[in-house]
């Protein structure tokens, strides 16, 4: 089947198996492998990256579901060289130690900002609760995400 | 001022952020065709006939193999104590002996070609008694290696003191479970080999230790080690797991030479839930015996791990248990036993503390009991029986002998950080209330040992003519840091900026000699020995400067900030890091130094943790109100990095406590084969942590630095466990085994009553 999308802003049309999913068709098609893959069961999040603006397992959707949408992976989030507030906030509270929930957490977060005004502890864990990483614990993400949402200016 | 012991953001961290890291599953390798393994669903069985014929012919097969295929040598022993009548084939043979030994492998064009083909093999299996209990494995009725005649793994049997507890006043004995549970690093393992025209192998693999993949890459083809070129990219975590080859990595290449392609191999998740090894498995007797002043008198520690259906280095955990089982305390009398049985069960590998937490819980858990047999406070018998500040260095009645700590002041810092004494208030004001969800305090006052298996690590530092600076060494991280910690080791040195200096690490061409990052011990082996050969650089550089500016060495010095060497004194006459490069370019090796640094013993990272919980009565469910921790890992090099490391410890150690296992019906089967099952642990069920750390040096290496990779999980666990307990002790319960889920509580609670 034929899909047209836009990725990070780039327009992408290519003949996919209809079984393929997104994220296959995103690293092995598209060719960015920045968004990883964790497990089988849309347990991980680590696949996580934004649909149209909103984020999605993309391990959960299938290539040709994402026919006309525009998804954006870790690799769109940087701009012009600036990385994102998000992305900032990360490194400055070492919020990712082997960096492979990294890209999916980064996601999650930046849908989870956009999506609510004011956040708190609370509202952070529960909103990454489908993001596991197995490194830090989660502390220093929480610390992040809330330092990022204290910066909402920044935030696109 | 030196950079050393400040808070600095990670080097390594704009790649990770922006683009993702580089694992090997990332890796573009030109006509690379995938691998995908077919494993055993039966725990315990004779393998009737493999039908592979329509397999064969299924669109992009390449290749399908059994074990009758494979003429290499059988896999040499991963360490000389483990039993050779155990070993594991290559594939299985005759006998299948877990669910997730591979059987058969196929090589594809692709992996969905790969998972097709594997859905039209068909296996029949016999099936044979199976054995997923450890004491049925003791007790020998099934043997599962007939040639061994025995299921006993390993032992360390030291004979049983029947006098030990002569003259105690109060023994308190108890069975308790460390339970199976999954490591779980994010990225599942992942290989790629390829063969080279000149005969050479390179092989990319998800590991903590590429040295040791070259090691036995090499010896199972046969070739020299300088023949075999491994590469470990990012990793995604191991946690312990990660360490050495396993038959399905090694066999990636044989795979590769039978079909003339490279290959990659990507395990599933689900795959490797049952395939990559499992940690903890000890079911553990403790005894321990004093007197009602609160006087420990004698300890009894009695193990049976569960070594997995083909022993590897799970099988030898109790060794470490053995050395740290008399923990923090001064105990006249220790004993200690070990038996280790294989099982119809997944290999169990080390992870996080390998060893040492399940040493700490059972200490941890027998000094509560026996408080609680006293009726004193935890806090107090602890404070009754740590080892004294001056006692060290301290050998304990089994011989080990800790460098230096002040396990005293972790305690009451922990104490007091908690507010331990308005905590009990609140306790006590709950359990007169009659609450339904009461308060549970929990203590851990732990030791533990990094760089516990002796070994050195290499290190060579070189600057280049353009003043910058490469350090290579031979301990590869997977999410620890070294690129900014080995950065700044060697700045310290050299006064060279850490952008300015480029960590090489995990190239077994580039690398030639290294051991890995396991056992908490890359900075206290590897990261002294990148300091010690920045030190040589130094001296070096000295000379060769004193030489062109016709001076004598003693009187020349290093400008750190300018980063020249000059005369004391003459500032305006001085050689740069990069003129001193160039003059030494035609000498070999250049302006360079490398070293191999082997400590002289281990050291102790010691702490305090105290967990506070509430739990609800009614239906059993435990939620973690607080984790504080204060933790002494010797002199810190990168105090953001060393929380981040206590941070992730803690939350493992938590997990263990409440939420993890690996579970097993009777017939082998696993019953948490996927992340949907495992309860592996999410921002949702911990909170923020409150660390506070203690620094004494040891003065076991000239960086004063302990390990601490590894902490923070060897002390929450028993934290946790001791918490939950605590919340339920006025109803007379004593005991919870781990993990204390809402059922499992529950029941305590309803039996109790």
């Amino acid at each position: 089947m034929r899909v047209r999308l836009s990725v990070n802003g780039a327009s992408q049309e290519h003949e996919v198996e209809p079984r393929l999913l997104l994220v296959h068709y995103l690293r092995e098609v598209v060719g960015l492998t920045g968004t990883n893959v964790g497990c089988d069961t849309s347990s991980c999040g680590a696949c996580t990256v934004l649909m149209d603006g909103e984020s999605i397992k993309s391990c959960t959707v299938l290539a040709v579901q994402a026919d006309g949408t525009e998804i954006t992976t870790i690799e769109g989030m940087a701009q012009d060289g600036a990385m994102h507030p998000i992305q900032e906030a990360f490194r400055e509270h070492h919020a990712l130690q082997c960096g492979y929930c990294t890209p999916g957490m980064v996601m999650a977060a930046a849908s989870l900002l956009k999506e609510h005004a004011d956040l708190t502890e609370a509202e952070v864990r529960e909103g990454l609760e489908g993001n596991l990483c197995r490194c830090t614990g989660y502390h220093n993400i929480v610390k992040a995400v809330l330092a990022a949402a204290g910066d909402r200016e920044a935030l696109v | 001022m030196s950079i050393l012991g400040n808070r600095v953001v990670r080097k390594e961290d704009p790649k990770f952020l922006t683009s993702g890291g580089t694992y090997v599953d990332d890796l573009k390798i030109d006509g690379a065709a995938r691998v995908t393994y077919v494993r055993s669903t039966s725990a315990h069985a004779r393998i009737r006939s493999v039908d592979i014929d329509e397999a064969r012919s299924a669109p992009g097969v390449l290749a399908v193999v059994t074990a009758a295929d494979i003429e290499l040598d059988p896999l040499p022993l991963e360490m000389p104590m483990l039993n050779e009548k155990m070993p594991q084939p290559w594939l299985a043979t005759d006998v299948v002996r877990y669910v997730g030994e591979p059987v058969v492998a196929i090589v594809s064009e692709t992996q969905a070609e790969g998972a097709d083909a594997a859905e039209l093999i068909f296996i029949d299996y016999e099936p044979l008694p199976v054995l997923v209990d450890t004491e049925g494995a003791l007790e020998g009725s099934i043997v599962l290696h007939p040639e061994a005649g025995t299921n006993v793994s390993f032992e360390l049997q030291f004979g049983r003191d029947e006098s030990l507890f002569d003259g105690c006043e109060v023994v308190v004995r108890r069975r308790v479970n460390n339970q199976r549970v999954a490591p779980c690093p994010l990225e599942v393992r992942a290989v790629a080999a390829r063969w080279e025209d000149d005969g050479r192998l390179t092989q990319w693999s998800s590991t903590q230790a590429p040295h040791s993949v070259r090691d036995a890459l090499a010896k199972a083809y046969g070739l020299f080690e300088d023949e075999v070129h491994v590469i470990s990219p990012d990793v995604g975590g191991g946690f312990g797991a990660k360490i050495g080859g396993y038959p399905d990595e090694l066999l990636i290449a044989w795979l590769a030479r039978r079909v003339g392609r490279p290959l990659k191999w990507t395990e599933t998740r689900s795959e490797s839930m049952v395939a990559l090894g499992h940690g903890r498995a000890q079911l553990q007797d403790i005894e321990i015996g004093g007197s009602r002043d609160g006087t420990i008198g004698a300890y009894r520690l009695t193990v049976l791990q569960d070594s997995g259906a083909y022993p590897r280095v799970g099988a030898l955990l109790s060794f470490m248990t053995r050395t740290m089982a008399s923990g923090t305390y001064r105990i006249p009398k220790v004993d200690f036993n070990s038996r280790s049985v294989v099982t119809n069960t997944t290999p169990v590998v080390s992870y996080r503390g390998a060893g040492r937490p399940e040493a700490t819980a059972a200490i941890e858990r027998a000094v509560d009991l026996f408080a609680a047999e006293i009726g004193m406070d935890p806090a107090e018998v602890r404070r009754r029986n740590l080892v004294p500040p001056d006692a060290f260095p301290f050998t304990t009645p089994l011989g080990t002998t800790y460098d230096v700590g002040d396990y005293g002041r972790a305690l009451e810092l922990a104490l007091e950080a908690s507010g331990y004494a308005d905590l009990r208030k609140e306790q006590a004001r709950r359990r007169e209330a009659g609450e339904v969800r009461q308060l549970g305090i929990g203590l851990s006052a732990y030791v533990e040992i990094t760089n516990g298996v002796p070994g050195s690590e290499f290190a060579a530092v070189e600057v280049r003519e353009n003043g910058t600076a490469v350090v290579r060494t031979g301990t590869s991280p997977h999410g620890q840091g070294h690129v900014t910690s080995w950065a700044m080791l060697v700045s310290d040195a050299l006064g060279i900026p850490i952008d300015s200096i480029e960590v090489v690490h995990g190239d077994t061409d580039v690398v030639p000699r290294g051991v890995g990052t396991f056992g908490s011990r890359s900075l206290q082996v590897g990261g002294v020995a990148a300091h010690q050969a920045a030190g040589q650089v130094v001296d070096k550089a000295r000379q060769l400067a004193a030489k062109l500016l016709e001076a004598d060495p003693a009187d020349v010095v290093l400008d750190k900030v300018g980063q020249r060497f000059h005369v004391a004194g003459t500032p305006a006459v001085a050689k740069s890091w990069g003129e001193l490069a160039r003059e030494a370019s035609s000498e070999p090796g250049g302006l360079s130094a490398e070293t191999d640094f082997t400590p002289p013993g281990a050291t102790f990272p010691f702490g305090c943790h105290v967990a506070v919980v509430e739990v609800d009565t009614e239906t059993g469910k435990v939620t973690i109100e607080r984790l504080v921790a204060v933790d002494d890992a010797g002199r810190i090099l990168n105090p953001l990095v060393a929380e981040g490391q206590i941070q992730g410890g803690l939350a493992q150690g938590a997990a263990q406590a409440l939420l993890e296992q690996v579970a097993y019906d009777d017939d082998g089967n696993p019953l948490t084969a996927n992340l949907a099952d495992y309860t592996f642990v999410s921002a949702a069920e911990v909170p923020s942590f409150e660390t506070t750390s203690m620094e004494t040096p040891t003065p076991v290496n000239e960086l004063g630095a302990k390990g601490i990779g590894e902490s923070g999980t060897i002390g929450s666990t028993p934290a946790v466990q001791n918490a939950v307990v605590d919340a339920l002790s006025h109803l007379g319960v004593r005991h919870v085994d781990m993990p204390a889920t809402p059922e499992r509580v529950w029941q305590a609670i309803a039996a109790a009553r």
